[in-house]
């Protein structure tokens, strides 16, 4: 009998560690110093990664178990909190969803802090960069492994912060500062929500465990009006996490961060924490149809409407970022179109895990075409011919793209057509809805690539781009075998164990019609920008390119609701708060026993006469009282 | 000869007394002050006579023995405050004493 708890209690300390040590010695260079020239400048990497590598081995170490389906003791680490019938305990959740989302998590933040060593380069905060970066690794894995709700909950918060900080790296720039508030209030929405479901539920139950929530329903079964309430409120952490529909307006601005920031946390990991969320309370989504529909259209409405910005947007990080959005929509969907009888949330958490792979080594491959550019420039339209001078970046962006718009045989063509397959079992209406945004996929991608990659160079800096170094190029290579072969490890087989279901396949036609999409994508790609087009010509197409590069006019929708609905009321509390609370009552107050005491202190005279005189006054009019 | 009776003890008393309350109103000097404020003591002493007698018991003269004896003490009490005033402040004006005011 294995004791994984302690196991996992190691990999959660691996990157914690890392990030207290690098804080703690942060600015002491000297220290680092003493171990030669290499530990001086990038001692931070060092230790990031190593200890992230040791937390690794371990993971794979728990893996493993889960894998061989080991015997496993996983205790209660902690009674964290006890009040009344509540009891809050510090235990893991270690199964094949977890498994799977802690190896994805460790692997692609292994790529990712090696190549930030040559990202990160010239950058004096590099210390502070890995430390944050270690930080997060670890909020994340704490998100996966929790075994209970206020547990994940806190992690989550956590995450949520790490990715603050991260978004805000640059703080010198107001940008970046705002944009890392604007992740962090948005979320906050979200997360609202997040709070009173979990209260909700625990109001039902009385349990915060997801094991002893999940046994608890089954045995005593409550209002399903209520459970579908409960979960819509879970459902919006997830909205607000992984940047749904109408809370998307956070991810876009967060690429202000450092792209391997963008890659590991608004790409592969941290945004997909809300669709790994819904999975792991699959029992609570399951078992209300209402919330499901809910779930499905608010997942098929982001990944839409993401894709149709992006085939407007002109920054090679935001083009990702919305495609990103878009992705995340398809999963959310996924999980709203489950089947609970047969896959379950396979379809969403094989994407989830494909996705990671080729959104980060496109976040990597782009970020890598920022190093050559010198970090000035992120328009597609001032790129051009990168192919030739950047070739592995290059190929590497292909590959990545490739496997996102589904081209056959790579890791996203197995996702999405789960995905598309069970769309099509399950609501025709979002399935069409589907095949368009995987067209548009393919557009928005080709359109990007086209343009950055090919035809004539146009701007001084991609004139003289040269590639980047190995350590760049490394994890690059490592993510497109991945991203190539992500859909042969058997990912469905290991999340559903039932042979039959893992081996179903969406019917042909599904799969053809996919393909036309594909084709019809790429190819009007290939008809407009493919020719060495040098603007882009859907800026003819006057009020919908407009909108579409305004992304729908969601920001300035929001600052006006925020000006004229939270500007009033903030008006009006404050007008209370100033005039009635501080001006009548507090101020009132004092003026009345001040005006008071003022008069009073006229008969206050010093002569013993006024006062006799008082007294006599007083006592006659006692005395006529009395007798009268 | 008209009867005497309660009114005119009572009338006596009231006179009295407001002649003492006059003169602890308008007089300066203290002294003159405590004495017309032996004379409002008198009155209410005549005024309880008065009633003793015409009550046909001993109540009010009780009282007056109570008022006489407690104002003894308090003669000699107030004389002694004046005197000490009048060695620290050189003047016994009750007009010029006003360090108590705000």
């Amino acid at each position: 009998m294995e004791d994984v708890s302690g196991l996992l209690l190691r990999v959660l300390a691996g990157p914690l560690s890392a990030s207290v040590v690098i804080w703690l010695l942060c600015h002491q260079s000297k220290f680092y110093a003493d171990f030669g020239p290499i530990m001086e400048r990038q001692a931070a990497a060092i230790i990031a990664i190593a200890f992230l590598a040791g937390s690794t081995l371990f993971a794979y170490w728990a893996f493993g178990a889960v894998r061989d389906g080991a015997q496993m003791e996983n205790r209660v680490l902690y009674e964290f909190l006890s009040a009344g019938d509540l009891m809050v305990e510090i235990n893991w959740s270690l199964d094949r969803l977890s498994g799977l989302m802690m190896m994805v998590v460790c692997g692609v933040s292994l790529c990712i802090m090696v190549y930030s060593i040559g990202y990160m380069e010239e950058d004096p905060g590099v210390n502070r960069f890995f430390a944050k970066l270690s930080f997060f690794v670890f909020s994340m894995l704490g998100v996966v492994l929790s075994g209970n709700f206020l547990m994940m909950f806190i992690f989550w918060e956590l995450v949520g912060v790490s990715s603050y900080l991260l978004i805000g790296y640059w703080y010198e720039r107001p940008s970046a500062a705002d944009a890392g508030k604007k992740a962090f209030i948005v979320n906050r929405l979200g997360d609202f929500g997040f709070l009173l479901g979990i209260l909700m539920l625990w109001g039902i139950t009385g349990e915060v465990d997801f094991v002893r929530v999940k046994n608890n329903l089954a045995a005593h079964p409550v209002d399903p009006n209520l459970l579908a309430v409960a979960t819509v409120l879970i459902f919006c952490g997830a909205v607000g996490k992984s940047a749904q529909f109408p809370l998307h307006v956070w991810l876009p601005d967060a690429m202000e961060g450092p792209t391997p920031v963008s890659a590991l946390i608004h790409a592969a990991t941290m945004v997909a924490a809300g669709v790994y969320m819904l999975c792991r309370v699959s029992f609570l989504v399951f078992g209300s149809p209402v919330a499901m529909e809910i779930i499905a259209w608010t997942g098929g409405i982001t990944a839409l409407m993401a894709a149709l910005i992006a085939t407007q947007q002109n920054d090679i990080k935001r083009i990702l970022a919305y495609s990103t959005l878009s992705q995340l929509g398809y999963m959310v969907m996924a999980v709203g179109l489950s089947n609970p009888e047969g896959s379950g949330y396979m379809p969403a958490m094989f994407h989830l895990s494909t996705h990671a792979f080729f959104k980060a080594l496109l976040f990597l491959s782009a970020g890598s075409v920022i190093i050559a550019l010198h970090h000035s420039e992120q328009d597609i339209w001032k790129m051009g011919g990168l192919l030739k001078k950047l070739p592995v970046t290059g190929a590497c962006f292909a590959v990545g793209t490739l496997a996102l718009c589904g081209f056959p045989f790579m890791s996203g063509f197995y996702s999405k057509e789960a995905i598309l397959g069970l769309a099509y079992d399950r609501n025709p209406r979002l399935y069409l809805l589907a095949t368009v945004t995987a067209g548009l996929t393919a557009f928005y991608m080709f359109r990007c690539f086209f343009v950055a990659f090919l035809g004539k160079t146009r701007g001084d800096h991609a004139g003289k781009a040269k590639e980047s170094h190995w350590v760049v190029l490394a994890p690059l290579v490592v993510l497109a075998v991945a991203s190539i072969c992500g859909g042969w490890f058997g990912i469905p087989e290991w999340l559903v164990e039932n042979k039959a279901i893992s081996a179903e396949h969406a019917p042909k036609s599904v799969m053809l019609a996919a393909l036309a999409a594909f084709a019809i994508g790429a190819g009007a790609a290939a008809f407009l920008y493919a020719r060495g087009a040098t603007t882009d010509a859907l800026n003819k197409l006057p009020v919908l390119s407009w909108v579409l590069r305004n992304k729908f006019f969601f920001d300035e929708i929001y600052m006006v609701l925020v000006k004229v609905g939270q500007g009033t009321l903030a008006w009006l509390c404050g007008f209370v708060d100033r005039w009635i609370i501080a001006g009548l009552a507090v101020r009132g107050l004092a003026a009345t026993t001040r005006g008071a005491g003022q008069v009073l202190r006229l008969f206050q005279t010093g002569n013993v006469q006024t006062y006799a005189l008082w007294f006599a006054a007083g006592a006659t009019i006692i005395l006529y009282c009395l007798v009268r | 000869m008209i009867p005497v009776t309660l009114e005119h003890y009572l009338i006596v008393s009231g006179l009295l007394f407001s002649l003492g309350l006059a003169g602890v109103m308008t007089r300066r000097n203290a002294l003159v002050v405590f004495m017309s404020l032996e004379l409002m003591l008198n009155a209410s002493n005549l005024a309880l006579v008065a009633f003793s007698r015409f009550n046909g018991n001993l109540h009010g003269q009780v009282f007056v023995f109570f008022i006489i004896t407690v104002a003894a003490a308090e003669v000699a009490v107030g004389l002694a405050i004046i005197v000490a005033l009048f060695r620290r402040r050189q003047t016994v004006q009750v007009d010029e004493i006003t360090s108590m005011r705000l």
